[in-house]
């Protein structure tokens, strides 16, 4: 298990009674691996565990079993050895945008000067394209550039390992795009290992080595991992040339349209083990992935309805 | 176009002042009324006006009032005879001790208690009973075992200024935005940096909300707990004056009050727009 940076073992997590009526597990089962400078992203619908998941790698939440191991060592409590860009930005609005990202450099190196901080913040702020405002406040800036804030803060100290939480969930597809080539060109150059969330089928396509799907919880659980297997040098004009590029979209959203919700209950082991989800080249491996996994998973669900149904 | 609204909201405002002076005066006229009365000087006595001497202070008398003691604040005649600044510098003296004092308990002690919902649950009781006390009644207590009235006054300002200040501290410091929280800790952000950088300055709004109504209340009961004491201070100088049956120089320091309460009151005002942030 210890081969790989970031392991992840049966992990499950049930919260604490709500009003005395016990919760169902969000997930459980869950098992994945990511290694040194792979870009791992995770698909699946709202509400199934994903930001949970990544709180417990985070260490800002505790899974009820399982656990998480990063480089050799379990992942127990919040690291500056990850970097967090949360779902909603997280900037402190008292601080300028200079003084939130100096606040997490000074954090990581506390005997620096102020001028070594300074310049080390300009140079993360400069290359998320924001050298212009680091004196302004967040409260002045556009939602697209508060993310990008939090992407430097990221960035700059240096992590191991970055978790992203959906960082363009709430900016408009333009700006997304944008933001998705400046944090391509950042990671390809830096050869960053990340994990990160997303609703977007595309934006997994054009960051990802590797898409995680999740099935809907509750018991929701790694349906599959889809491996990416377009060239890394990927660029988001050219991506559409790529005939890879629509078999590996058609198959994401098959499973999201029609796969997602069959993967709970005993009837769903019959066919999917969870400890060893498939992994699956749509890419290469032509139309006949999808196919093939359709017509050997629908008849299992189609049975699962009928159960469900009586 | 907000500030033609601010000209024409003092012009009203002036307006306002001058019929309400403007009717002062007529009501207070006695020699007019007494002239018109004079066909039916029953009547007369029977509105409080046969007496000319002692009725209610005409504004004159009051202007007359305010020039005197404007012109010379600051002379001291002996104990009885103080100029009104050396009395306000003294009601703001103990003011600011008081307050101060419970600056230095309130503000631990509500982040203590808004870090820990444990400790707010064990303090919640004694901060109910506590709070609704009215600040004089703990007067004959505080006289009592600290023996001394300014001390005592003191005191009174202290307990009265607390409870805003650490119930709001409290709220404050527990009601941090969890994602600002969730950075410091994905920091490793030391304890006393986490404080100090990141809690004091999210609370802070709530803090100096708290510390402004902590002041109005502490502004108010000095001027009853000075009357209970005497010797210095504004309160004192009421109670004097209404002794002496001097009505023009009790209106007097009334507006005073008035008027040194609400430079608090902005002071304070302007200390919460310092620390307000805009999301
Ligand atoms: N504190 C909590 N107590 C009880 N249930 C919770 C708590 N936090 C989250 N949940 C539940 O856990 C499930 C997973 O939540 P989570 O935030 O991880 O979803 P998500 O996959 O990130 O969704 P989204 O894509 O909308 O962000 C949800 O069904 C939610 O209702
Ligand atoms: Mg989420």
């Amino acid at each position: 298990m210890s081969t790989h940076f970031l392991s992840v073992e049966n992990l499950k997590k049930v919260f604490p009674p709500t009003n005395g009526v016990a919760n169902l597990p969000v997930f459980e089962d869950i098992h994945f691996h990511i290694d040194k400078g792979e870009f791992v992203c995770i698909i699946g619908h709202s509400g199934c565990g994903k930001t949970t998941i990544l709180n417990v790698l985070a260490g800002l939440d505790e899974a009820s079993a399982g656990e998480a191991f990063m480089d050799g060592r379990e992942v127990r409590g919040p690291s500056l050895d990850r970097g967090v860009v949360f779902q909603s930005h997280a900037l402190m609005p008292w601080m300028s945008v200079l003084g939130n990202v100096a606040f997490a450099v000074k954090s990581k190196w506390p005997d620096w000067s102020q001028e070594k901080i300074n310049e080390h913040c300009t140079r993360y702020l400069e290359m998320v394209g924001l050298g212009h405002a680091i004196h302004k406040k967040p409260a002045e800036l556009s939602g697209g550039m508060k993310q990008r804030v939090g992407i430097a803060r990221a960035f700059a100290i240096q992590p191991k390992m970055l978790l992203l939480d959906e960082p363009f969930g709430a900016l408009d597809a333009l700006t997304r795009g944008t933001i998705q080539d400046e944090l391509l060109k950042i990671v390809q150059a830096t050869h960053q290992t990340v994990f990160m969330i997303t609703h977007d089928v595309d934006e997994a396509i054009l960051l990802a080595d590797k898409i995680l799907l999740m099935s809907n919880g509750p018991h929701a659980k790694i349906a599959e991992i889809v491996e990416v297997t377009m060239p890394r040098s990927r660029t988001r004009s050219g991506i559409h040339h790529d005939p890879q590029y629509y078999m590996i979209r058609n198959h994401l959203v098959d499973f999201l349209v029609n796969r997602s919700k069959t993967y709970a209950g005993a009837e769903a082991e019959m066919f999917h083990d969870a400890k060893n989800p498939p992994v699956v080249r749509p890419g290469l491996d032509g139309e006949l992935a999808p196919v093939l996994t359709l017509t050997a998973e629908k008849p299992a669900a189609q049975a699962l309805k009928h159960v469900v149904n009586q | 176009m907000s500030g033609k609204l601010k000209l024409k909201a003092a012009f009203i405002s002036l307006m306002m002042l001058a019929i309400f002076l403007g009717a002062w005066h007529l009501a207070t006229q006695p020699k007019e009324s007494a002239v018109q009365a004079a066909t039916d000087s029953e009547y007369a006595a029977m509105m409080g006006k046969g007496k000319e001497q002692s009725g209610f202070p005409a504004p004159a008398k009051v202007g007359h009032a305010f020039v005197e003691y404007l012109a010379d604040p600051f002379y001291d005649k002996g104990p009885n005879d103080k100029g009104i600044g050396i009395q306000i510098a003294h009601s703001l003296g103990r003011v600011a001790v008081g307050f101060l004092l419970a600056v230095a308990v309130a503000l631990p002690v509500g982040f203590m208690i808004g870090m820990s919902p444990l400790l707010f649950q064990a303090f919640n009781p004694f901060i109910q009973v506590l709070k609704p006390i009215s600040p004089l009644a703990w007067m004959p207590l505080a006289l009592y075992s600290l023996k001394d009235s300014d001390i005592s006054g003191i005191f009174v300002i202290f307990i009265c200024s607390i409870w805003p200040m650490l119930i709001n501290t409290a709220f404050g410091v527990a009601s941090v935005r969890r994602d600002w929280i969730n950075v410091a800790r994905t920091l490793e952000v030391n304890p006393l940096r986490k404080a100090f950088l990141v809690i004091l300055p999210a609370a802070a709004p709530t803090i100096l909300t708290g510390m402004r109504i902590s002041m109005g209340i502490a502004w108010l009961v000095i001027v009853a707990a000075e009357m209970l004491v005497g010797g210095t201070g504004i309160g004192y100088f009421v109670w004097n004056e209404w002794n002496n049956l001097a009505l023009p120089n009790v209106i007097f320091a009334v507006v005073m009050i008035g008027i040194v309460g609400m430079i608090l009151d902005l002071f304070f005002g302007w200390l919460q727009k310092l620390v307000t942030y805009r999301e």
